[in-house]
């Protein structure tokens, strides 16, 4: 048409981007971008408040308060912590599973959510296998929604309670998390969280977590990838392209990506390892033994880069994959630190999702 | 009384084929343009065996009627989703007086029998509707059809649209039988091997949201191939369009193609210059497409492209849905937006509006372009003996699209709630009225006199 077109790039002016209208009910959790850092500092607070709360008055807070928990994801740990949270305060708590006869059947989530509310839920706990699936349930319901994990997308209560688990060993004046001060599994976390309860944007400054594996296809990652850099601290990721791309960070000044793991682990405060999530590789082919010599966390690599970091895990463990029995059972590590405070964080998150709306 | 002419006075005649572009008097008789002349000039608008239907155009802008290359109007087969007298009434509205319907209906349109259905009175269209016929049988990119056959009935491009001819030799054998038969060929040009499980741009976003991406060069990749093939088979004069083009190396590449002495052509369609993979917001299924919304990099590419001329023609990729069928998990959702209602208003107010392309470079991408693309002879212009193809639209008027309000059965457009520039007053489709705007006060600025006119069609 115009063979005398300019050849200099114009400045234009563009359609801006929509903007949120998320969350419609103000007790969902969605994304963990839906607790402001006060928020989050009013979880943490409310989760060891009612922790060491008397179970029986725990029990009145939320009695006879029905819940569903809608579970599209076989998940025995993640499904079992919000049950027990939901119990320890008093909620009447429904599973409702894919295997269910009306989600077999083919019935959409908009319309499982619609029943469910109609039978009287008050609130939902979701995992689904599909990105974004929280947030069409929570348009579709306008219940409180708290999301259990969609997809690869988002875990926000992983996310907190990692978050607690790390400022439980947190010493602020070293700014280094202390392993040493691990309580040993088996007994109860005796120590309510002392400075840390109150989080600010600085609280975190000058600690580094690193997050190992499967990064694209980890909602955990992604939670924390949104949590971390917002109380200060540097996230670090790691792991093999295929695991890892280039864009994961491009969402935060506060996250890098490191794929020499030695190098990783010496920079490291703390230390999230994830598993590969096989049934997500879509044909990805990877070499799995020269992954575990690059990414596997070993009790001599660990001795060796960084003998005084915390290791966590989201589960399930796969042993002796990406991590080696000896260090999941070791000093060092608070896996099983990191599922009791799941209850904890879950108590805090399901009192909120049933009185925040009011 | 039954018109059989109709005399539109007092506008101002844009017809960028022919170079006019000033207030002119427009006579259409028979389904034909019969008379142009100065304002006050006609001469044959009186006589004593013709009705004449007088529309006062003063303010307003008489143009060819719009053409949609790129229309997906679901009959046969899904009706439900549209048919092809919803999405033609839709398409009038928007000031469309011809779409060309894409062969992925159920079954396929891949058959004379099909494409000439299509046609028949007895589907209602509002206007005239050119079937776009399936290149190979069953669009599963194995065996090719019988192009002159189709040809005869009525189809006027082959492409297997959302099933991209991947195999060299079955997209070499299209684009010479295609040649032979005098037919285009519109490649959805997606290389499918890297968009498995995909369902939007792989990018930042795509990474945030944990959502299989599309990358680029799925689209590119395949664009450099189909152009690799046009060049070998240069002899055969084959014709390759693109369909909707969202990346800059695609344009890229038909810019270099042309350079080349090849005849590829493309198209865009109006989410592709105004959206990018953040309007997916959180997993709003409206902003679900393919080929998707891509970076705002390739979003200004698309739109540097359509200032520089690069490319040919506006289409909407009109692809209307059933409410429940958007109401899903993303990555579940049908791919696609309606588009026929927006596209002018976003492209005048977008394009004409915000970027300062002439308003006749607008309209002729949306009309004398896409119909030179396609050999849609007569169409296109309004020059006397052309199709009585004719929008009549107030190109300073300011509305508010709303999807509720849509002639389309399907609501799934990004643009609810909108802003749009330029009202469609009258579309008239071969002689006949197809759509008159019947709303009261578009009460905007330099314009009031106007609606008060408009309420008296
Ligand atoms: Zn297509």
């Amino acid at each position: 048409m115009n063979p005398t077109a300019t050849a200099t790039r114009r400045t234009l002016s563009t359609p801006p981007a929509p903007e949120s209208s998320f969350p419609y009910n103000r007790g969902s959790l969605l994304s963990v971008l839906d607790l402001s850092i006060e928020g989050v500092s009013r979880v943490l607070r409310r989760a060891t408040e009612l922790e060491f709360m008397n179970p029986i008055r725990r029990n009145t807070i939320l009695a006879k308060r029905r819940l569903a928990l809608l579970f599209y994801e076989s998940s025995t740990r993640t499904r079992t912590s919000f049950e027990l949270a939901a119990k320890a305060l008093g909620a009447d708590t429904t599973l409702v599973s894919s295997l269910s006869s009306s989600i077999e059947k083919g019935e959409s989530l908009k319309d499982t959510g619609l029943t469910l509310r109609a039978l009287g839920a008050e609130g939902i706990i979701l995992r689904h296998n599909s990105s974004g699936a929280a947030w069409l349930l929570e348009a579709s319901t306008r219940l409180p929604v708290v999301n259990a994990g969609d997809g690869m997308h988002e875990h926000p209560t992983q996310a907190l309670l990692d978050l607690r688990t790390i400022l439980a060993h947190f010493d602020p004046e070293t700014r280094t998390c202390q392993p040493e001060r691990i309580n040993r599994p088996a007994e109860r976390v005796s120590r309510p969280m002392g400075p840390a309860t109150t989080v600010g944007s600085d609280t975190l400054a000058g600690v580094t977590i690193c997050i190992v594996g499967d990064i694209l296809h980890s909602r955990v990652a992604r939670s924390n990838m949104l949590l971390l850099p917002r109380l200060g601290a540097r996230v670090l990721l790691c792991g093999p392209k295929e695991l890892l791309p280039e864009q994961a960070a491009h969402s935060d000044p506060g996250i890098e990506i490191e794929r020499d793991f030695d190098a990783a682990l010496r920079q490291s405060q703390a230390v999230i390892m994830l598993r590969i999530q096989a049934e997500r590789l879509a044909g990805l082919q990877l070499d799995l033994d020269e992954y575990k010599a690059r990414y596997q966390l070993t009790g001599q690599r660990l001795a060796v880069h960084a003998p005084s970091a915390l290791v966590m895990h989201p589960g399930p463990i796969i042993r002796g994959m990406e991590i080696t029995a000896g260090v999941a059972d070791g000093p060092q590590s608070a896996i099983l630190e990191q599922v009791t405070n799941g209850v904890a964080i879950r108590m805090a998150v399901i009192e909120r999702a049933l009185t925040a709306g009011g | 009384m039954k018109v059989t002419a109709i005399a539109i006075r007092g506008g101002h005649l844009i017809d960028p084929a022919a170079g006019v572009d000033a207030l002119k008097d427009i006579l259409l008789k028979d389904g034909r343009v019969a008379e142009i002349a100065g304002p006050g000039k006609l001469k044959h608008a009186e006589g004593p065996h013709t009705e004449i239907e007088s529309l006062d155009a003063t303010g307003l802008v008489i143009a060819p009627g719009l053409i949609d290359i790129h229309v997906h109007l679901r009959e046969p087969g899904q009706g439900y989703k549209e048919t092809i007298a919803t999405g033609t009434a839709a398409a009038a509205a928007g000031g469309f007086t011809a779409v060309a319907a894409m062969p992925n209906t159920i079954p396929v349109n891949d058959s004379p029998e099909i494409t000439r259905w299509m046609q028949e009175a007895e589907r209602g269209a509002a206007i005239r509707v050119f079937p776009i016929a399936a290149a190979t049988r069953g669009s599963k990119g194995e065996a090719i059809n019988d192009y002159s056959a189709l040809k005869a009935a009525g189809a006027i491009a082959v492409t297997d649209d959302g099933h991209p001819i991947l195999k060299d030799n079955i997209m070499r054998e299209t684009l010479t039988g295609a040649a032979r038969a005098g037919l285009s060929v519109i490649q959805h040009a997606e290389d499918t091997r890297l968009t498995q499980g995909a369902s939007m741009n792989l990018g930042r976003v795509s990474f945030r949201l944990g959502l299989r991406g599309m990358p680029p060069e799925a689209e590119s990749s395949l664009v450099e191939r189909d152009i690799g093939l046009v060049a070998e088979l240069r002899e055969a004069h084959p014709h390759l369009h693109v369909a909707h083009t969202s990346t800059a190396a695609a344009v890229a590449a038909v810019r270099q193609a042309r350079r080349n002495g090849l005849r590829v052509t493309c198209e865009v369609a109006p989410h592709h210059f105004l959206l990018t993979e953040e309007h997916v917001g959180l997993y709003n299924t409206h902003a679900k497409m393919n080929p998707p919304l891509r970076s705002a990099a390739d979003r200004d590419a698309m739109i540097e492209a359509i200032l520089d001329g690069v490319i040919d023609a506006i289409a909407t990729d009109h692809a209307p849905h059933a409410q429940h069928e958007k109401e899903v998990e993303f990555e579940h959702a049908p791919n696609g937006i309606t588009g026929l209602e927006t596209a002018l208003g976003l492209a005048l107010k977008w394009l004409h509006g915000e970027w300062k392309m002439p308003l006749g470079r607008v309209l002729s991408l949306m009309s004398a372009q896409p119909a030179a693309l396609l050999g849609l002879k007569g169409r296109g212009t309004l020059t006397v003996g052309s199709y009585a193809d004719v929008v009549v639209f107030d190109p300073k008027a300011e509305w508010t699209y709303r999807a509720t309000e849509s002639k389309s059965k399907a609501k799934n457009t990004p643009f609810d709630g909108w802003t749009m520039q330029g009202r469609v007053q009258w579309t008239i489709s071969e002689g006949h009225i197809a759509y008159a705007n019947s709303e009261k006060g578009i009460a905007v600025a330099g314009s009031e006199g106007r609606a008060e006119q408009a309420n008296h069609a």
